[in-house]
């Protein structure tokens, strides 16, 4: 029996549970109490969960988010997203390959009236945003009902293992997203009764009477009236239009971070990824982590977006980034067998002949965020009084939504007349800076080489962030307070540094290497941050040390590894090397391979690329549409029935936004899609007030 | 697509809606050179795209009777014709009764509907809940069934309709709202809009909720008011129910609602608010779903599970006796009122677009003027329809 659940993690416990059994089909599988459906099934290696009743073609995991309703399953005879469902004893899961049967119901005398609610503040959404504006509100005892559609607070910091960029002070910058997440929401539970918490519970819709209609706890219908709305309800991943880019095994970047970080379930062994911005390129390390092999990233413009300590931390590891290309197809039967890249020209028009494949099992798309902002849109066509924070609002680093959700809960309790003084400039000046994109390179060479001990500094270019500059004991490591974004500076006329390795340790870019030489000037001691089990490289062995950019340097034995509590599951490995290598060296290479291509080219028979998952709708049919003369969104849903699949247009609208562009319909003549409620599916008996073992879902 | 200011046309359609599209098809068919002008950015972004989709020739009046039959002959036919998929289905029609009263109405009617030859009849309990599986049977004394009636998708049959319509040489101006009606000595001569002036003998009314204003602009009263209803449509599963089912019963907030199964397995249904809601105003209100799906639950329990994808909310323009107005303007000559259709616009839109065709050519059948005399823009809207 196959089990792909994480085993070992650097950073995260495997918490030990008693199993229990569950039927998939015929099979009696093991699944774990808290476990969504979908974990539990990769845990037991099924990867395709039914096939789509148009075609026939495998339908699998895609959002792990509950947005896209591609991993429909039938547990005990009803529809479920496997992502959103716990998987229970004795629990019989089937695949869903034609249109499912209506179960059975007796009539329902008693039906529940439904609840209203008035409240001051309503957020919407328990991420970074939406916690921090709860804990703002809360201390200035506004009363505050926050939801938030997941079992846990903390949104999408509760798949982020590393630790945060930003400032220390402001934003907990140098902590992990997971612990952040834990703490800010400990610190929401500390401020009832003025902050209430709904989890499982997610907002439907925006009613033009201001009230906004909520699914609470997954199966009460409620309806809350604010004075004030904070939308703080994140992102969604942008797709993509290649080849086959709907077989099970392609993933937003999210849903693998997801069945990775937080069902603890292995859904690959070899990945590609698709972006290198900041999300890709910290996904593929939160699979290097797990154990997965990335096998390569493509980026299609010629240099990757994100942070370049993120780009750097994944050369040093030996994962092959190629600039300037693309992906053309993902391959395979029932699940992705290869990707197939090619380089692309100035207009992103790929170039025939450079086509590469590579055997994987799983592709991610990381091409980028859309604010999820239905809710902010309505509201302010219904004149509810409305606010976003975080990526709601617009798309930046979590640290940024941290910040931004604690100005707007002063300015939602000033809205609302609560005594809450002003909000300073400095705050404004620094949510600005927080926001900020990764900004010029410096060129630096480090501190002048000493006798002594040092830091070598491998970060050089301008992004927000400060951990650094603040834990060092003796105040050496220095960036300027009114901008952090400035890159850091080892002053050597403060004092001298005592090699505590706690900047080695903090570094959220693992960017920081320490150089000493008080015991042999000759052959230095190299500290070197590793967030990767020790057991890979123990003491005495052999390990590739690598420059800044990844390239070889020497193959030196690991000296000693310090793992100690303080260090908070940051390794320093410490290798010894000559003098002339020291300082250029920067990490430890964990991959050998060298991203070599398949020798047949498996994207020939690629299928046709999906826009509309929901109702399998290509885009070739789609551009056909535009080149007759189509150009409106509504009309294209209405003829082709793109948009009006169970996840409501969320993947495919900005995706056929994409192709009248790329089709040179001038933006200004694309009439954009009509938004209706609801934001995700609900049962009728919902809605009736029926009660959930009468009717309605929601029965656990 | 701007006007070009010489253009002249046999006749002039506004509104590309449900009874402006099926209009231009058939006078296309019929060789009228014609122009359809529309304010929205496609084809059906009125009303069209809130009908729920059903079609019935069900009726309590001969002259929709008539229409409805030929429009149901229209879509039933569609596919066969033109191969070309519009999502029909021949589910029938029930309405259901649970008062001796609704009983007494339904069977007196289905003797005039029959004489009207419409095929309908009584089901009395046992044979309603082998029509219906799953049916609450409490209170339940039986219903019609009017097996030819169906559904088909407004969305699907208007652009086919469409399609063809501009294949047989009819101009479609989108994002074009007509401005101004332009009457010379008692008779219409054309219409402006901001692209431009096009002249025409004939210029006709088909603008749905906003009729009013345009027959203003020719300087015409007409008692067409939209009021507004919300509609919704599930999740998809496999077949369970065949007919629409329609609940005439009053409720708290409520006259009547219906629901039917489409051709894609979801269940698509509407209510109809009481008092009604009059005006413009189509934005989404938080009583509807409490208020609709306890209707349903109430008569098919098993739709508890069913989960809803989405809701929208429409303009049914009314007119004082429930009736749609059909006929040219008394005052102004040329000008062509088919106005108020009640949200019966899509059901009722190919029979009407084949008739506004013969009364453009002055070719009526014999039909056409009973028909006419019932819709006629001069009667004195004091009768009441029975099957709103």
């Amino acid at each position: 029996m196959p089990n792909h659940r994480l085993q070992i993690h650097p950073i995260l416990p495997i918490p030990q549970r008693e199993g229990f059994e569950f039927y998939w089909e015929e099979n009696r599988f093991t699944g774990l109490p808290g476990e969504t459906i979908s974990a539990a099934l990769f845990a037991n290696g099924v990867h395709v969960f039914g096939h789509h009743l148009r075609d026939g073609s495998p339908q699998g995991i895609y959002c792990a988010n509950g947005q896209c309703a591609q991993c429909l399953v039938l547990e005990n005879g009803k529809p479920v997203k496997a992502c959103m469902e716990l998987v229970s004893p004795e629990a019989r899961i089937e695949p869903l390959n034609t249109l499912p049967k209506l179960p059975e119901s007796p009539a329902t005398s008693y039906m529940q009236p439904v609840e209203e609610l008035r409240i001051p503040v309503l957020i919407i959404g328990g991420g970074p945003a939406g916690l921090s504006a709860a804990i703002e509100l809360g201390k200035l005892g506004v009363p505050t009902l926050l939801i938030d559609d997941k079992h846990h607070l903390g949104g999408k910091m509760v798949l982020q293992t590393h630790r945060f960029f930003g400032s220390r002070e402001a934003v907990y910058a140098g902590t992990r997203g997971i612990d952040i997440a834990a703490r800010m929401a400990d610190e929401v539970k500390s401020l009832s009764p003025y902050v209430q918490v709904w989890l499982n519970s997610t907002a439907l819709a925006v009613f033009s009477d201001r009230k906004v209609g909520i699914l609470r706890d997954g199966s009460q219908y409620v309806l809350v009236k604010p004075e004030a709305l904070l939308v703080a309800s994140g992102a969604r991943e942008k797709s993509l239009a290649f080849r086959g880019n709907w077989l099970p095994g392609v993933y937003g970047a999210g849903a693998f971070q997801t069945l990775l970080n937080r069902d603890l379930v292995l859904p690959a062994q070899h990945l590609f990824i698709v972006g290198g911005g900041n999300v890709g390129l910290i996904a593929a390390y939160h699979a290097l982590q797990a154990g997965v092999e990335v096998v390569g990233l493509v980026e299609a413009l010629p240099e990757c977006g994100g942070y370049k300590v993120h780009q750097d931390k994944l050369k040093r590891l030996g994962v092959p980034i190629f600039t300037s290309h693309t992906i053309l197809s993902a391959n395979g039967d029932q699940t992705v067998e290869s990707a197939t890249i090619a380089q692309v020209d100035a207009r992103f028009q790929p170039i025939p002949d450079t086509e590469k494949t590579f055997a994987c099992d799983a592709i991610l798309i990381a091409v980028g965020l859309d604010p999820v902002n239905e809710f902010y849109t309505k509201a302010r066509e219904f004149d509810l009084p409305v606010f976003t924070a975080g990526d709601a609002g617009e798309i930046a680093e979590a640290s940024a939504a941290i910040y931004s959700g604690k100005i707007q809960g002063f300015e939602i309790a000033r809205s609302l007349s609560y005594p809450a003084p002003e909000i300073p400039e400095e705050w404004r000046r620094q949510a600005e800076i927080l926001k900020s994109k990764p900004g010029k390179l410096i060129d630096s060479d480090g501190p002048d080489a000493e006798p002594g001990v040092y830091p070598m500094i491998h970060c050089l270019q301008e992004i927000p962030c400060d951990p650094c500059s603040s834990v060092c004991p003796r105040g050496l490591i220095q960036i300027n307070r009114e901008d952090i974004r400035k890159t850091p500076v080892f002053d050597t006329t403060q004092g001298v540094c005592s090699g505590c390795e706690r900047c080695v340790a903090i570094c959220p870019g693992l960017a920081i290497t320490l150089v000493d030489s008080r015991k042999d000037p000759e052959h230095p001691l190299i500290s070197l941050p590793f967030e990767f089990p020790e057991t890979l490289f123990p003491e005495g062995e052999l390990v590739t040390v690598v420059d800044i950019e990844g390239n070889f340097l020497a193959d030196l034995p690991v000296v000693k590894i310090r793992h100690i509590k303080a260090n908070d599951r940051t390794r320093i490995v410490r290798v010894q090397a000559p003098r002339e290598l020291a300082r250029k060296i920067a990490g430890i290479r964990l991959l050998n391979q060298s991203a070599n291509p398949l020798k047949e080219d498996q994207s020939a028979d690629a299928r046709e690329a999906m826009i509309c998952r929901c109702e399998r709708v290509s885009a070739a049919e789609i551009r056909s549409l535009i080149r007759a003369g189509i150009h409106d969104l509504n009309e294209i849903k209405a003829v082709t029935r793109a948009g009006m699949g169970a996840c409501g247009s969320k993947t495919c609208g900005p995706l056929i936004r994409r192709l009248l562009l790329e089709e040179g319909v001038p933006s200004a003549e694309i009439m954009d899609l009509t938004r209706r409620p609801l934001f995700v599916e609900v049962p009728l008996g919902v809605f009736a007030g029926v009660k959930p073992d009468s009717g309605g879902d929601g029965d656990r | 697509m701007t006007g070009n200011p010489s253009s002249s046309y046999d006749a002039i359609i506004i509104g590309a809606g449900s009874v402006g599209v099926p209009a231009a098809f058939s006078m296309a068919r019929d060789g009228l050179h014609v122009l359809v002008l529309d304010g929205n950015a496609s084809v059906g972004q009125g009303s069209n795209k809130s009908a729920i989709g059903g079609i019935r020739a069900t009726h309590s009046d001969p002259a929709k009777i008539h229409l409805g039959l030929r429009s149901i002959e229209t879509f039933s036919t569609w596919e066969d014709q033109y191969c070309e998929d519009i999502g029909w289905r021949r589910g029938g029609y029930s309405f259901v009764a649970y008062t001796a009263e609704q009983e007494e109405a339904f069977k007196s009617l289905i003797v005039l509907q029959k004489s009207y030859g419409l095929e309908i009849l009584w089901l009395d309990r046992p044979e309603l809940l082998e029509l219906i599986p799953g049916v609450n049977p409490e209170h339940l004394l039986g219903g019609t069934y009017s097996p030819n009636d169906g559904s088909a998708s407004p969305l699907l049959a208007i652009h086919a309709m469409y399609s063809h319509a501009c294949k047989l040489g009819a101009s479609f101006h989108f994002n074009e709202p007509v401005t101004e009606i332009r009457v010379e000595h008692g008779r219409v001569a054309g219409v402006g809009t901001p692209c431009g002036y096009y002249s025409s003998p004939i210029v006709i009314n088909a603008a749905g909720a906003h009729a009013a204003q345009m027959a203003k602009l020719a300087g015409i009263d007409i008692p067409v008011t939209p009021d507004a209803h919300e509609g919704g449509i599930t999740e998809p599963v496999a077949r369970f129910l065949e007919p629409m089912i329609v609940d005439t019963r009053p409720a708290d907030g409520s006259a009547n609602f219906y629901f039917y199964q489409n051709d894609q397995g979801q269940i698509v249904f509407c209510l109809t608010p009481h008092p009604s809601i009059w005006g413009y105003n189509i934005r989404e209100t938080s009583s509807f779903l409490p208020m609709v799906a306890r209707r349903m639950v109430e008569v098919i329990p098993r739709l508890a599970h069913l989960r809803v994808r989405r809701t929208w909310r429409g303009l049914y323009p009314m007119t004082p006796d429930g009736f749609p107005i059909i006929g040219w303007a008394q005052d102004v000559e040329g000008y062509l009122l088919a106005v108020g259709m009640c949200g019966q616009g899509f059901m009722l839109g190919p029979g009407l677009g084949e008739l506004l065709s013969r009364m453009s050519q002055h070719q009526l059948m014999d039909e056409d003027e009973r028909v006419l005399k019932i819709l006629s823009p001069a009667r004195a809207f004091t009768g009441q329809e029975k099957l709103k």
